[in-house]
């Protein structure tokens, strides 16, 4: 039975609402701007009895994502959110989330990172997480943030996985912004992600030692298993995303190639800004520009066979960073896409942006631009591009 | 409940002989007393240190019940995640409620996983907290802590001839700990083994969060004997270098009276940490530390009498 039920709700309460419609069992979660609103709104749904969680309201993120390990470890469906300075906290433990196969669900709303310090969106917070072993999945909008924390629990959770997820939304555009979202019922909700089945839990009748300490004999084929699960992640997106859309209508895959049929112009980025991207391609393709976008869903694994289908015909790329990575060749999204292309051997000439740093606004004027420039370079391939910098004032 | 004798022991021990702990180390034998005493299978989580990298060296483990390490830091954060997540499934009938006992080191404690232990004692997860005290970061090697005592040698607090040792003094750590008025608070020595082990039983049946600081010798980073190791885990308490104390329902009880303490230096000679506190151009050091000791002892005593 599919739902029909729209309501304004901001991104934050997108997310808080899913959330307590997947019943976790743990929710540990320390407040942070701009994913304060997620904690308000559960903390308020546990207050009313309208979810039977235990949330534990915890005094760090540090902490936060302890309690989570603890208690995804017990065989809880467990839920946290955070942001940028929180992420960071978070550090140590991401890596042991994923390392110890933790089934967890955590929202982050991105934001920058300090210093200076600022609240406003960029994927600086994500992108010093990328390589920590996480399934990182990326919001265009709060439908997305809604739909991708529902399937979120079930990717996590699933026996071939066992992985830790980030639904990744960016801070104010989305977090705060009220959208008509379209929610599902509580029943199908829970038609289409049942309880958790732990693979394996802390039970005195089955002891088991979890986090031991592995030396050189072994830590290295226990980091090269995870690896493997993590190859795993693409399809089982594709599969948990058709039944999704069987089920409720809407379709996604891990990315969202649009007009790429036939461009010869493409950007590739993630976040809101796909959003925007997409609005200027399409009036660009009313002046007779091929221009397409790749807006990129699932990060981490990284989509790289879906991508470099798209890039075959392109000649000339825009690739957009929100981040920086001080001293690379490249952002890191930039990073990512020149490593493919060099993969697979594809010379096309591409120019890295970074853009919005610190929340700074992202308008449909310099997508145009960002596009004119692309556009220029598609015949220029032996010249570095390197990185441009869209929207700083540079004197 | 309470053990008055050997004979009312628990027989089933979860906790494997064959670990690598060193010959003679304190906090193994304090591992031992610990789940001895709980009698019956609890979920333990360890933060990082000398039991933790000892016991589970994959693919082997000593420990007979689930047990689960995740850092340094954040043993009582951990736990937290275990008991909510166990007082939720239990209640769904999808989990039996075990207890949970984080068992952390003197640096996973006093220094590093304070905040993370003030945080969960203040939301009152019903979980025991035990902090076994060697007094230094024994698993790196010896580097001091906030519980080294005064004047004491680590290999960064070193005995040198300008700064003879530990400069600072010991945390009042339970002090700290009983300040957030927890369901049950208390100190031990691993040598009053029916003193611990009922205070380990007190813990567990606590309705909140518990917490124990026992005290328990290391000869490799105090440099004794392996045999002494009880011995100094006595001594300390008949020194009343370590009062045995427990705090409960908002009052403190003096578990031990100690009206004639043997001399400090019967405590201090058999270790090498101490050996340089006995020249007589750092006495100096050795009475600043008898002084903290005597104050500690006379303020604990006014606690026990209120």
């Amino acid at each position: 039975m599919m739902e029909k039920k729209v309501i304004p709700i901001s991104g934050d309460e997108a997310v808080a609402y899913a959330a307590k419609q997947c019943k976790p069992d743990v929710v540990a979660a320390y407040p942070i701007t701009p994913q304060t609103i997620i904690v308000e709104r559960f903390s308020e749904y546990v207050a009313n009895g309208e979810v039977d969680s235990e949330f534990v309201c915890v005094e760090s993120e540090h902490s936060a994502l302890s309690a989570c390990i603890g208690a995804s470890l017990t065989g809880a469906r467990v839920f946290t959110a955070t942001s940028s300075q929180g992420l960071a906290l978070m550090h140590e433990m991401l890596y042991i989330a994923s390392g110890l196969r933790c089934p967890i669900v955590m929202a982050i709303v991105n934001r920058a990172l300090s210093a200076p310090i600022n609240i406003h969106g960029d994927h600086s917070d994500i992108m010093g997480s990328r390589d920590s072993g996480w399934i990182d999945i990326f919001c265009e909008n709060s439908q997305e943030a809604y739909d991708f924390t529902i399937q979120a629990f079930k990717l996590s959770e699933d026996h071939d996985i066992l992985l830790p997820v980030s639904v990744n939304l960016d801070g104010f555009i989305l977090s705060h912004s009220v959208e008509d979202i379209r929610v599902l019922s509580d029943e199908d909700v829970s038609k289409f992600l049942p309880p958790r089945i732990p693979y394996y839990t802390l039970d005195a009748e089955k002891p088991i030692t979890i986090g031991a300490l592995a030396l050189p004999d072994y830590y290295f084929e226990i980091k090269r298993q995870q690896d493997e699960a993590y190859k795993r992640v693409l399809n089982k997106f594709k599969e948990i995303s058709r039944e999704f859309s069987n089920l409720f209508g809407r379709k996604y895959d891990v990315i969202d190639a649009f007009q790429m049929d036939d461009a010869k112009i493409a950007l590739v980025g993630i976040g809101s800004t796909i959003g925007t991207a997409k609005y200027v391609a399409k009036q660009l393709r009313k002046k007779g520009k091929k221009v397409g976008v790749i807006g990129i869903r699932v990060y981490r694994p990284f989509p790289s066979k879906e991508i470099i289908k798209l890039l075959e015909n392109i000649k000339a790329l825009a690739i957009l960073d929100r981040a920086v990575s001080h001293g690379a060749l490249s952002a890191p999204l930039g990073l990512d896409i020149k490593a493919l292309l060099y993969e697979y051997d594809l010379k096309i000439p591409a120019i890295n942006f970074v853009y919005g740093l610190g929340g700074r606004d992202m308008a449909p004027k310099d997508i145009v631009n960002i596009f004119n420039q692309t556009m220029k370079i598609a015949k220029k391939k032996n010249i570095p591009h390197g990185i441009k910098y869209i929207g700083v004032r540079e004197k | 409940m309470s053990i008055k004798t050997l004979k009312e022991l628990p027989k089933e021990e979860f906790f494997a002989s064959g670990h690598r702990m060193c010959a003679g180390c304190g906090p193994a034998t304090c591992v031992r007393q610990t789940l001895i005493a709980a009698g019956r299978p609890v979920i333990m989580v360890s933060a990082t240190g000398c039991v933790e990298v000892s016991t589970t060296i994959y693919p082997y483990t000593s420990w007979k019940i689930p047990w689960v390490h995740v850092a340094f830091e954040n043993a009582a954060a951990v736990a937290s995640g275990i008991e909510a997540a166990l007082k939720k499934l239990s209640k769904d009938g999808k989990a039996k409620k075990y207890d949970v006992i984080a068992f952390a080191g003197d640096g996973g404690t006093f220094d590093i996983g304070l905040q993370a232990l003030s945080g969960a004692i203040e939301r009152g997860h019903d979980f025991l907290y035990i902090c076994y005290d060697n007094e230094a970061y024994m698993n790196t090697g010896i580097q001091r802590s906030g519980a080294t005592p005064h004047g004491a040698e680590t290999t960064t607090s070193p005995a040198g001839s300008v700064i003879p040792g530990k400069k600072e003094y010991k945390k009042r750590l339970t002090d700290i700990i009983i300040a957030h008025d927890p369901a049950y608070a208390a100190t031990a020595s691993i040598a009053y083994w029916k003193d611990y082990m009922n205070k380990v039983i007190k813990g567990l049946d606590a309705k909140g969060p518990a917490f124990i600081h026992v005290f328990a010798p290391c000869p490799r980073g105090w440099r004794f004997p392996s045999n002494q190791t009880i011995n100094i885990a006595r001594l300390a308490v008949e020194t009343r270098y370590f009062p045995l104390y427990e705090y409960e329902n908002g009052k403190y009880t003096l578990s031990l009276d100690i009206p004639k303490p043997k001399p400090l230096e019967d405590f201090i000679k058999p270790q090498r940490r101490f050996r340089h506190l006995l020249e007589p151009k750092n006495k100096y050091m050795l009475e600043e530390l008898k002084n903290d000791i005597e104050r500690n002892w006379e303020r604990i005593k006014k606690l026990c009498s209120l």
